[in-house]
C-alpha cells in the first residue's frame, strides 16, 4: 500500500505541474493585458510598457512559465496585480473557511442524501422511491442562488434563527452548508438508491432474507456496505470541488471562502491568484480522489491496489 | 441473480413486441415520454406557439417604476426585467436549454462512460493515465477558457457545448471507474472471461448493464446542471448572447430579484425540473422495458 | 427684596447649567461610537499611490491627507494639509505653506520632504501607480521618469514647512490634481519598512489609522489621536464587512446590524425601498459627477460619417432605459453631467426622433441600415441597458449583434484600433475623478488618447478642439475661471455637433444608511466620497 501511495504522489505532482501548465498558457489567451489594468486609466503607452517589464510580463512565454515554476517550488507564489499582497496569504486567509465549509457541506449532502437513496430503494416503485425522485431532482434544478437567498430571508430575517451571513460560529455555517446540501443530496440519494436496488437483487442478500436475518440489519450490514462505492467516489469528488470554492454559496451568505476570491481574480484578470487557486484546487482534486481510492479496497475487499 | 442470467442468456434476444409492451404498461414512463414530445414539439415549432416574439420589449411590460409583472391576462406567466413576455421566452428557450441537456450532457457522458470504463477494468498503466487526465480535467479552470473563447470566438451555443461536455466528462469517469472496480471482481465476470467471452462482449454484454442505471442518473440529474451550467458559462460571454434566451440564462439574469419577482426564477426552474425528471422517468421506463429481470423487492 | 432678585439670579443660573449641560451632551453624543459598513469585496489596498477604484477611494482619503482637500459635501477646493498658498502670476510656480504639528499615525511630525518624498514616489515606475501620468506636468516629473535624473527637479523644498512646484506648462486642474489621493504624504520609513505590504500596513495622516485588518472579512479602523482637526473625526471606529451581497448587506440593515450600504442599494430591492416609508426616509439622492454612453467608433465605417453618429443619438429611447434602471438616472444629452462646472443648462441635444434618424441614415448612404456589433459589460444592469439600445436600434435598421463580456476585456478590446465598433460603457462609465471639464476630455475624447490601449474608445480626434482644450487649461486664475467655464462648454457643445458618443444617462447617487447614523445631508451624497465622508458622520 506505501508504494501505492508514494507512486500516486509522484503522479499527483505531475497532474499539479500539467494543471498550471495548462492554466498559464490559458491566460494568455485571454485578451486582455493585466499591465494595462495595473496602470490605470490615465496611462501612456510608455507606463505601461514599464509595468509590464516590471512584471516581467514583456519575457518570451516559456521564460515566464519557467520562472514561474520555479517560484513555485520555493514556495512563492508571487504577488496579486490587484491588491500587491503575497498570493500564499491570501490563499491561506480563506482556507479554513473553505474547509470548514466543504466538510460541512458534504456532511449535509450525505445527511439528506443517503437516507432518501435508502428509503427509495427499499420502498422501490412506491411513494417513498417516487417522493424521492421528485425531492432530488427538485434539489439539483433549484439554483443555488435563490435557494439561499430564500432560507437567508426565512430563517434569517423573519424568523431570525440563524445569523444573516458571515463566519464565526457553529450557527453561521449551517444555512451555506443546508443549501449545498439541498443542491448536492439530490445525487447521493439517486446514486444510492440505484446502487442498492442492485444489490438488493444480488444472490446473497436472498440468501440473507431466507435465513432468517431482520430487514433493517441485511439493509445496514450488507446492502449498504456494497452499495455505497460510487458514494464514496462522489465524496471524494465532492471534497475537490468545494475546496475550489463554491462561489454561489460564498456570495449569497458572504462566506469567506475560495470561490469568492477565484471569481473576482478571473474578472479582472489577476494571474497570480488565478494560478494560486487553480493549483490549490488541483491539489485538493488529488487528494480527495487519492482518499477515495484508497478507500475501495476497504469497503470492496475483492479490490486490491495495482 | 442477474449476473447468472446474462451468462445464460447468452445470445437470446427479447422480441421488439415484448419490449413494447412492457413499456407501454409503464404509466410514469408513458407520461414522461409524451412530456418530452412536448418540450421537443414546443422547441422546435416555437414560432407558431409562442404568444409574443420573445425578444420584444413591451414598454408597459414594465411597472412605471421598472419591475416586471407578474402573471396576469395578458401576459399568462409575467415579464421579465425588460418586459418580455416570460411565457414566449420559456417557450423559445427550450431549444437552447434542450441542445445543452441533451447533446452536451449527452456527449458528456459518453466520453466519460467509456473512459470509466476502460480504466476500471484494464487498470494498470492505462487505467492510470486516464485517471490521473481526469484529475487534470476536475481542476480545469473551465472559466478562464470561457473568456478566452468568448474574446476569440465568435459567441454561440456550440461552444458553450463544447466547453460543458469538455468539463463535465470527469465526474462521470470517476463514479463509473469506481463500480467497474468491484463490479469487474465479481463472480459473473471472472466466469465470462474463463468462459473465453472477448472484451467487448464482457463489457457490452456484462459490464455495461450494470452501468446503466448509474449512466441514467448522472444523465438525467446532469441535464438539470448542464441548463445551469450553460447560463454561468454564457454569463462570461462564450456561449448564447443576448437576447437569445435560455432557461438557465433567464434564471441567472433575475436571481437577485427572486425575493420580488419569484416568478421568474419559479417557471424556468420548474421547466428545467420537469424536463430532467421526464428524462429520467423515460430513461428508468426504456430501461426496465429492456431488462424486466432487473426489478425486485426485498 | 434681595430674596426676589436672588431667586431670578439663582433660576437663571440653573437654566445656563441645564443648557450647558444640554449642550455638552448633545456634542458628546456627537463624538464616539462606532459605525458598520458592509462591502461585496475585500478592499484591495490602502496605499495612497495604488488604490485607484471608488470602494478604497474615500477609505484612503479618511486615513491619509494631502496638501488640497474640498469642502466636505462640495466641489469645492481648500488647503488641507498646507495652511496656505501662492500661485505666481504666469500660473507656473505653487508655493506651499504646511501647518505645523501634523503627526503622521506613528507619531512624527510631517515635513516638506514627505510631500517630495511622497509624489516621487508615485513617480516612480517601480511603484507601479496608475496615478503616475497626473504628474507629469510637474517639471523634472518626465526626466525623473525615465530614469535620467534621481529626483524632480519641479518639486522643492525650500525649507521644512514651505515646500514649491514648478510646472512644465500652466494647468488649471493642477490643484485639484494635488487633492487627489496619489498626492496624499505618505512616512518613508514606515514606506520603506513595509516595502510592497504598505498597502495592508498604511501610515497616513488621516483621521483614522488602520486597527485590525482580517483578510476577506474585516477591516477596523479606529480614531487617530493626533489628528490635526481637533474635532475630527466624530467617530471612534469604523468597521468595513466584506464577502455582503447588497441583497443581504440590505436585510442585515433592516435588521439593525448595519450602518452603511457600501454597495448601494440592490437594484432588485429599490422600488420596494423607495416606496416603503420606514425605509425611504433613511435614503439620500443626490448627483454625481457620472455620464453613461455609448461610444461610436470613428474609425470603423459606417461610424466615420458624422451623419450615421447624429442618426443613432436621435434613436434611442433615453427615457425606456431610464425607467428600466428604476429612474435611478435622469436622461443626459451631453457630455458633462449637470453638477460639473461647464455643463451646457440650455442645450437640447437630439431629439428622440427615429424618423429623422432613419432620414438621416438615408441620406447617409444607408436607407436600408446595417450590421454592426455593440459591447457590453456583463454584469446587471448593463446587458439589459445594451437590449434596450438594441431595439431601438433595430427600429431604424440597424441590426446589433451584442456581446456582454468581463469587464477587462472589454476595457482591451475599446482600446484596440478598429475593433469595437460601439461600446456601452456601463460599469466602467466615466464618474470623474475630480470635479474639472477637463476630466472628462483628456482620458477619452482627446487625440492623446486615441492611441492602442487608450480609454477614449470612440477614437475621437478633433485637433482643432484639442487646441483649445489645451488652451483653456492655461487659464490658471481666479479670475478667469468663468471664461474657462464657458470654453469648456464651448468645447463640449462642439463635440456634440460631431456625435462621438450617445450620451444615455446621469446616475443619480441613492446612500442608504442606518438610524443611528447622522450627518449634514450633503455628506450622504458628497460627489467626492463613496458612499460617504467617513470623518464627517456621526452616531446619534
Amino acid at each position: 500500500m506505501i508504494r501505492y501511495i508514494i507512486s500516486r504522489l509522484g503522479q499527483a505532482v505531475l497532474v499539479l505541474i500539467g494543471i498550471s501548465l495548462i492554466t498559464f498558457l490559458l491566460t494568455f489567451l485571454v485578451p486582455a493585458d493585466p499591465a494595462r489594468m495595473i496602470a490605470g486609466r490615465l496611462a501612456t503607452p510608455e507606463t505601461v510598457a514599464r509595468i509590464r517589464a516590471e512584471l516581467g510580463l514583456d519575457q518570451p512565454l516559456p521564460v515566464q512559465y519557467g520562472r514561474y515554476l520555479w517560484n513555485l517550488l520555493h514556495g512563492d507564489l508571487g504577488r496579486s496585480y490587484a491588491q500587491r499582497i503575497e498570493v500564499t496569504e491570501l490563499l491561506m486567509s480563506r482556507l479554513p473557511a473553505t474547509f470548514q465549509l466543504m466538510v460541512a457541506g458534504i456532511l449535509a449532502e450525505v445527511l439528506l442524501g443517503i437516507p432518501a437513496g435508502i428509503l427509495a430503494a427499499l420502498g422501490r416503485s412506491r411513494w417513498p422511491d417516487r417522493l424521492g425522485m421528485v425531492l432530488a431532482f427538485s434539489g439539483v434544478s433549484a439554483p443555488q442562488f435563490a435557494v439561499g437567498l430564500l432560507l437567508l430571508y426565512l430563517l434569517g430575517y423573519r424568523w431570525p434563527v440563524f445569523p444573516l451571513g458571515g463566519y464565526g460560529t457553529w450557527r453561521h455555517v449551517i444555512l451555506p452548508a443546508l443549501t449545498l446540501g439541498i443542491a448536492g443530496a439530490g445525487w447521493y440519494a439517486r446514486v444510492m438508491r440505484s446502487a442498492m436496488v442492485e444489490v438488493l437483487n444480488q444472490h446473497y442478500i436472498r440468501t440473507a432474507t431466507a435465513k432468517g436475518l431482520p430487514p433493517t440489519k441485511v439493509v445496514l450490514k450488507h446492502a449498504l456496505r456494497n452499495s455505497i462505492l460510487p458514494v464514496v467516489s462522489m465524496v471524494g469528488l465532492d471534497i475537490g470541488v468545494f475546496m475550489g470554492g463554491v462561489v454561489v454559496v460564498e456570495s449569497v451568505f458572504a462566506w469567506p471562502g475560495i470561490g469568492q476570491l477565484a471569481w473576482q481574480a478571473i474578472q479582472i484578470l489577476d494571474i497570480p491568484v488565478i494560478m494560486g487557486v487553480v493549483i490549490l484546487t488541483a491539489s485538493f482534486i488529488v487528494l480527495g480522489n487519492l482518499l477515495a481510492d484508497l478507500a475501495y479496497p476497504l469497503l470492496d475487499p475483492r479490490i486490491r491496489y495495482k | 441473480m442477474s449476473g447468472d442470467v446474462a451468462v445464460a442468456e447468452a445470445g437470446q434476444a427479447p422480441s421488439r413486441n415484448r419490449i413494447l409492451a412492457r413499456f407501454l404498461r409503464n404509466r410514469p414512463g408513458i407520461v414522461a415520454l409524451m412530456v418530452v414530445v412536448i418540450v421537443v414539439l414546443a422547441a422546435i415549432f416555437a414560432p407558431y406557439i409562442a404568444p409574443y416574439d420573445p425578444d420584444q420589449q413591451f414598454f408597459d411590460g414594465l411597472t412605471l417604476e421598472g419591475m416586471p409583472l407578474p402573471p396576469n391576462a395578458r401576459f399568462p406567466l409575467g415579464t421579465d426585467l425588460l418586459g418580455r413576455d416570460l411565457l414566449s421566452r420559456l417557450i423559445y428557450g427550450a431549444r437552447v436549454s434542450l441542445i445543452i441537456g441533451v447533446v452536451a450532457n449527452g456527449t458528456a457522458l459518453a466520453i466519460g462512460a467509456v473512459l470509466g470504463t476502460v480504466a476500471g477494468y484494464l487498470r494498470g498503466r492505462v487505467g492510470q493515465i486516464i485517471m490521473r487526465i481526469t484529475d487534470l480535467m476536475m481542476a480545469f479552470p473551465a472559466l478562464i477558457l470561457a473568456i478566452a473563447l468568448a474574446a476569440i470566438l465568435r459567441p454561440s451555443m456550440w461552444i458553450v457545448a463544447l466547453v460543458i461536455a469538455l468539463v463535465n466528462w470527469v465526474w462521470i469517469a470517476r463514479v463509473v471507474h469506481s463500480q467497474v472496480l468491484s463490479l469487474a471482481e465479481q463472480e459473473f465476470i471472472t466466469a465470462a472471461v474463463a468462459v473465453g467471452a472477448s472484451r467487448s462482449r464482457v463489457f457490452f454484454r456484462h459490464l455495461l448493464p450494470h452501468l446503466v442505471p448509474t449512466l441514467i442518473v448522472w444523465g438525467t440529474l446532469g441535464i438539470a446542471s448542464s441548463v445551469l451550467l450553460e447560463a454561468s458559462l454564457s454569463f462570461l460571454g462564450v456561449g448564447v448572447q443576448p437576447p437569445t434566451p435560455s432557461w438557465g440564462g433567464i434564471i441567472n439574469e433575475s436571481q437577485s430579484y427572486f425575493l420580488d419577482a419569484p416568478w421568474l426564477v419559479a417557471f424556468p426552474g420548474a421547466a428545467i425540473l420537469v424536463t430532467s425528471l421526464a428524462f429520467n422517468l423515460l430513461g428508468d421506463g426504456l430501461r426496465d422495458a429492456l431488462e424486466p429481470d432487473r426489478t425486485g423487492e426485498l | 427684596m434681595m430674596r426676589w432678585r436672588r431667586a431670578v439670579w439663582g433660576s437663571l443660573l440653573m437654566a445656563l447649567v441645564v443648557l450647558l449641560g444640554a449642550a455638552a451632551m448633545a456634542s458628546a453624543q456627537q463624538r464616539g461610537g462606532s459605525m458598520v459598513v458592509t462591502y461585496m469585496t475585500d478592499v484591495t489596498t490602502l496605499d495612497p499611490a495604488i488604490g485607484y477604484d471608488w470602494q478604497n477611494w474615500s477609505i484612503i482619503k479618511s486615513m491619509f491627507d494631502g496638501l488640497m482637500d474640498y469642502v466636505p459635501g462640495t466641489t469645492e477646493l481648500v488647503p488641507q494639509l498646507a495652511e496656505r498658498f501662492e500661485v505666481s502670476e504666469d500660473g507656473l510656480t505653487y508655493t506651499f505653506y504646511l501647518r505645523r504639528g501634523v503627526k503622521f499615525h506613528n507619531g512624527r511630525e510631517v515635513v516638506a520632504s514627505d510631500v517630495k518624498y511622497s509624489l516621487e514616489r508615485v513617480l516612480t515606475p517601480a511603484t507601479q501607480s496608475p496615478g503616475l501620468g497626473f504628474y507629469l506636468v510637474i517639471e523634472g516629473a518626465e526626466d525623473f521618469v525615465e530614469g535620467r535624473a534621481s529626483e524632480v527637479t519641479g518639486i522643492r523644498v525650500l525649507d521644512d514647512y514651505t515646500v514649491q512646484f514648478k510646472l512644465a506648462r500652466p494647468d488649471a486642474s493642477f490643484l485639484h490634481i494635488l487633492a487627489l489621493n496619489f498626492a496624499h504624504v505618505v512616512p518613508r520609513e514606515e514606506v520603506e519598512r513595509y516595502g510592497p505590504d504598505f498597502g495592508h500596513n498604511p501610515v497616513g495622516t488621516g483621521a483614522f489609522k488602520l486597527k485590525e485588518w482580517v483578510l476577506g472579512q474585516r477591516l477596523v479602523l479606529e480614531r487617530h489621536p493626533e489628528y490635526f482637526k481637533p474635532d475630527r473625526p466624530y467617530l471612534d471606529q469604523v468597521v468595513f464587512e466584506f464577502g455582503f451581497e447588497p441583497n443581504v448587506a440590505l436585510l442585515r440593515l433592516q435588521r439593525g446590524e448595519v450602518d452603511i450600504l457600501g454597495d448601494g442599494i440592490p437594484p432588485a430591492r429599490f422600488v420596494q425601498i423607495m416606496e416603503d416609508p420606514q425605509w425611504s426616509r433613511l435614503v439620500e439622492v443626490g448627483e454625481q459627477l457620472h455620464t453613461g454612453y455609448v461610444t461610436l467608433n470613428t474609425r470603423v465605417k459606417p461610424f466615420d460619417d458624422v451623419r450615421v453618429r447624429q442618426a443613432l443619438n436621435m434613436a434611442i429611447n433615453k427615457e425606456r432605459i431610464v425607467r428600466i434602471i428604476n429612474n435611478r438616472a435622469v436622461p443626459a444629452n451631453q457630455i458633462l453631467p449637470p453638477l460639473m462646472p461647464g455643463y451646457n443648462h440650455e442645450y437640447e441635444g437630439y431629439p428622440y426622433d427615429p424618423e429623422r434618424a432613419k432620414q438621416l441614415l438615408a441620406e447617409a448612404g444607408y436607407p436600408n441600415g446595417f450590421s454592426t456589433v455593440l459591447y457590453a459589460m456583463n454584469v446587471d444592469p448593463n446587458p439589459r441597458i445594451a437590449q434596450s439600445i438594441q431595439q431601438d436600434l433595430a427600429a431604424i435598421g440597424v441590426q446589433v449583434e451584442l456581446r456582454t463580456l468581463a469587464q477587462s476585456t472589454v476595457i482591451e478590446l475599446g482600446g484596440t484600433e478598429g475593433q469595437a465598433p460601439m461600446i456601452w460603457s456601463g460599469g466602467m462609465a466615466w464618474i470623474a475623478d475630480y470635479p474639472d471639464p477637463n476630466i472628462f476630455y483628456w482620458p477619452i475624447l482627446a487625440c492623446a488618447s486615441a492611441i492602442p490601449g487608450g480609454w477614449n474608445w470612440a477614437w475621437y480626434c478633433n485637433e482643432e478642439i484639442e487646441a483649445r482644450a489645451a488652451y483653456a487649461d492655461t487659464l490658471v486664475l481666479p479670475e478667469q475661471q468663468e471664461e474657462r467655464a464657458a470654453l469648456w462648454r464651448e468645447i463640449y457643445t462642439d463635440i456634440m455637433a460631431e456625435a462621438p458618443w450617445i450620451p444615455i444617462f446621469h446616475e443619480m447617487r441613492y446612500t442608504m444608511h442606518s438610524e443611528r447614523v447622522g450627518g449634514a445631508e450633503n455628506i450622504f451624497v458628497d460627489p467626492l466620497h463613496i458612499p460617504i465622508n467617513y470623518e464627517e458622520v456621526y452616531r446619534k
